[in-house]
């Protein structure tokens, strides 16, 4: 198994003991589309007008980006297919798979305890009163 | 290479950190705080893994990245728990009592 797989990713080695040129791409991309979402995540917690709003950009965003870095950061470690590396892996995935579970209970449990703590979202009719606040400022 | 590529990557998670620590600092409410903090806290996780990869050292970081998304989600949960006392402990004693009386 190991034989094969060093095989057939020995083809596209560029040269030097960096790792393998597919999986490093791989995981270079599963990256960067992680720092996307991040963005997207941070924005929304800046930008939002309500706690409710916030908590879906927070929960979302935050639960996927992460997954994707660890993801392609699993795979950038992955120089050589011997069993120091496939633990690392696995242990990557494992962390991958306890933030799966977790991050989405966690933002649960703060939403219920907002709702039950009479946090009342948005509506709007506050939306108008904000706007008009803004414009008796300028 | 892939030094290069951990060094951005956590730079950019550094700076992109920013604004949600404009939303601690800032936020309205105690759960929008808590929020920041969880949303940090889970990107600590990755950013330990990018430092064992600078490190060359990642089967000893991913133990230590386990551990902080484990922290993070219990402080969390409690936290949650904790702000959601909707009724103070003195009402839960009196109504105690009077479940007790109505009983006897």
């Amino acid at each position: 198994m190991d034989s094969f797989l060093t095989n057939a990713l020995a083809v596209s080695v560029e040269g030097g003991n960096d790792g393998f040129l597919l999986l490093q791409i791989l995981g270079w991309v599963l990256g960067i589309l992680g720092l996307v979402f991040f963005l997207g995540s941070a924005v929304g917690m800046v930008r939002f007008p309500d706690f409710y709003t916030r908590m879906h950009a927070a929960g979302k965003g935050d639960t996927l980006s992460t997954m994707l870095m660890l993801g392609g950061f699993g795979l950038v470690t992955m120089e050589d297919f011997s069993i120091g590396s496939w633990l690392v892996l696995f242990k990557i995935l494992a962390v991958v798979l306890f933030i799966y579970l977790t991050t989405p209970t966690s933002s649960h449990a703060l939403m219920r305890a907002a709702f039950e703590d009479d946090e009342m979202p948005m509506t709007e009719e506050d939306l108008k009163k904000a706007n008009r606040k803004d414009k008796k400022k300028r | 290479m892939t030094e290069w590529f951990a060094i951005v990557m956590g730079t950019s998670l550094f700076v992109l950190m920013i604004p949600v620590m404009y939303r601690i600092c800032k936020g309205p409410t105690g759960f929008d705080r808590i929020l920041g903090v969880n949303v940090i806290g889970t990107k600590t996780a990755v950013l330990l893994v990018i430092i064992g990869t600078l490190y060359e050292r990642v089967e000893m970081f991913v133990d230590f990245a386990l551990t902080y998304a484990l922290l993070n989600f219990v402080a969390a949960i409690i936290v949650s728990r904790y702000l959601n006392r909707t009724i103070s402990l003195k009402e839960m004693e009196a109504r105690e009592k009077e479940k007790g009386r109505a009983k006897a």
